[in-house]
């Protein structure tokens, strides 16, 4: 095998071509550190408005006459419409104590109300997903014959949800989502222009020397390798450096923080290091041995 | 080593399939087809500009050969079609009856690796030295270290330049660079040679160095082919002398009857411009005779 020939040749022409070696590895590397910031915050933003979307419910109240069995069938019935993940029961009391948990303050409700709980019992109902919440309360309160809504079960005295609330969390999220999806396509593909138009220019400084190779007769693997296996070495250089500043930062500004903003960057929410860094390492290494191979061509035609 | 009956290529080891420009070199420089063979060749440019137009002409082995004419007179295009730099519009290109132009891709290299080519910008590669510049001619045929070591220095030797050996081309004067350029070009001892007007661009001491360069590689055994538009330097080495016109053959000095403007009025007027005498009855024809 000519390999150790051909990465003496590619060790050569990076010496001999300093400056733009140069230039390529730094672009590769900021590139890079680009990109291993912008995956974990990707990743949190995404985790997090799934959870506040997961967090999304609809609430069926039943009147306080109802029967347990009457419960219990409407349980099961609950349980069985499409895209209903969850149902879960709370009593009056739980109810109460629910209310009680959000007010978080001194003051009772029970004495504030003279004793009596207005609250209904209720059952929780979770989806699948927070788009399918209406559907799932038209199959509880379906249009009756004379057009008016009539719940599936006779107990059931309301359904309601937090819909402002909900709104504003769908069009957050939705929204969050198409920005987010929007930069990375935006990062990825100025990372990849600017990688390619790096080694585009190198190449272009040895087009001559490509076609003296050619011209005594150099087959075209010939003279792809060494270009390759620089390739190859920028980009193992490049990502090298990143993942050492990647580092650097996160042992330095994200662990510290992470105790004082305990939900935004807990550990289980963010990918995890070992994997970031192999992927961008990884990329950062075919990326870059692929341009060169790719670029070359140009110059390959006889 | 091998004994007599076994044929040269009965067993293939790795370095015989490595080296089959080998092989292909001696079928090269055997047979009986002249070793450039052009017929009809037509090349339209894209764009409508007419280089050559129906050429015809053979230039037989051990041949010297001169390719003159004014610039634009297609005498870079002919070069180009010989190592399939281009392709032809009309007519063939033969290498040593093989026809060029038929050649896949995958086979260009090969036919480059026999064809020893000489620029006259010499074409080094500038980010290696003298010896690595011969070397690499030898490299891309799959050539191993210990052949490198003794075929490189010899061919400096011969070129004049083994005391620079580890200068870089910037670091040598035209002629220098000149003679690595046919170093590099005869390494592989090609049985052809091309020279694309080798002293354009160095002084006339210097050329008639480069010249004598090329006429001992011609008394090898090599086919050499130069294209020059040094007319005293034509005269001196009474060779067969091709002269193109606007794209069209109108002179060739030993073999006339390839076209009908040949030796006609244009040739006749040309000799008695430059005094060129007719090839076959001077003595440098002779001699070269002799060197076969």
């Amino acid at each position: 095998m000519k390999l150790w020939f051909f990465t003496r040749e590619a060790f050569r022409a990076m010496r001999r071509n300093a400056a733009p070696s140069v230039a390529a590895v730094v672009t590769t590397a900021v590139t890079v550190i680009l990109l291993g910031m912008l995956f974990p915050v990707l990743d949190v933003a995404d985790s997090k408005s799934n959870q506040v979307r997961s967090e999304l419910q609809l609430r069926v109240a039943v009147y306080d006459d109802a029967t347990p069995s009457d419960i219990q069938k409407l349980r099961g019935q609950l349980t069985d419409l499409p895209h209903v993940k969850s149902v879960s029961f709370l009593t009056k009391t739980q109810a109460l104590n629910e209310l009680r948990g959000f007010l978080k303050d001194d003051t009772d409700p029970i004495k504030a109300l003279n004793g009596r709980n207005p609250l209904p019992a209720n059952f929780v109902v979770r989806p699948d997903d927070a788009g399918n919440l209406d559907s799932i309360r038209r199959a509880i309160t379906p249009a009756g014959p004379n057009g008016k809504p009539r719940p599936i079960s006779s107990v059931i005295s309301d359904v309601f949800d937090r819909q402002e609330q909900r709104d504003k969390i769908e069009q957050v999220t939705g929204a969050l989502k198409v920005i987010l999806l929007i930069i990375t396509i935006l990062l990825v593909g100025a990372s990849l222009m600017l990688i390619g138009n790096t080694i585009r220019l190198s190449i272009f400084t040895r087009r001559r020397e490509v076609e003296v190779m050619r011209l005594v007769g150099a087959t075209r693997w010939f003279i792809r390798w060494p270009f390759m296996i620089e390739g190859m070495i920028v980009g193992f250089l490049g990502g090298a450096a990143a993942i050492l500043v990647l580092w650097i930062g996160k042992i330095t500004i994200v662990d510290p923080l992470a105790g004082s903003f305990g939900g935004l960057l807990a550990q289980q929410d963010t990918m995890s290091f070992p994997l970031l860094v192999g992927i961008l390492f990884i990329s950062a290494i075919t990326v870059s041995a692929l341009g060169s191979g790719i670029t070359l061509r140009r110059f390959l035609r006889v | 080593m091998r004994p007599q009956n076994e044929p040269p290529m009965a067993r293939p080891s790795k370095k015989n399939r490595q080296r089959t420009g080998d092989a292909e070199a001696a079928r090269l420089r055997r047979g009986g087809a002249p070793i450039v063979e052009l017929a009809d060749v037509t090349k339209v440019y894209p764009g409508g500009h007419l280089a050559l137009e129906r050429v015809s002409l053979a230039i037989n082995r051990g041949d010297f050969a001169f390719l003159v004419g004014p610039t634009g007179c297609g005498k870079s295009t002919l070069i180009k079609l010989l190592i399939r730099e281009l392709d032809p519009t009309e007519g063939s290109v033969r290498i040593a009856g093989r026809d060029v132009t038929a050649l896949p891709e995958k086979k260009i290299p090969q036919l480059r690796r026999n064809i020893g080519t000489v620029f006259q910008d010499f074409k080094l590669l500038q980010n290696r030295n003298v010896y690595d510049n011969v070397a690499y001619a030898l490299l891309v045929t799959g050539a191993g270290r210990a052949e490198i070591r003794k075929k490189v220095p010899d061919i400096l030797r011969l070129v004049g330049l083994s005391t620079k050996l580890h200068n870089y081309p910037d670091q040598l004067s035209g002629g220098e660079q000149q003679r690595v350029s046919i170093a590099r070009a005869f390494v592989n001892h090609p049985p052809l040679l091309l020279a694309d007007e080798p002293s354009g661009n160095l002084d006339p001491v210097t050329s008639v160095g480069i010249m004598q360069l090329l006429y001992r590689i011609n008394r090898t055994g090599t086919t050499v082919l130069v294209v020059t538009h040094d007319r005293e330097m034509v005269d001196k080495m009474r060779r067969r002398v091709i002269e193109l016109y606007e794209g069209r053959i109108v002179r060739d000095e030993i073999a006339g009857g390839y076209t009908e403007e040949s030796t006609t009025e244009f040739g006749v007027r040309m000799r008695a411009e430059v005094g060129v005498g007719i090839e076959g009855q001077t003595n440098g024809h002779g001699r070269d005779r002799g060197g076969r």
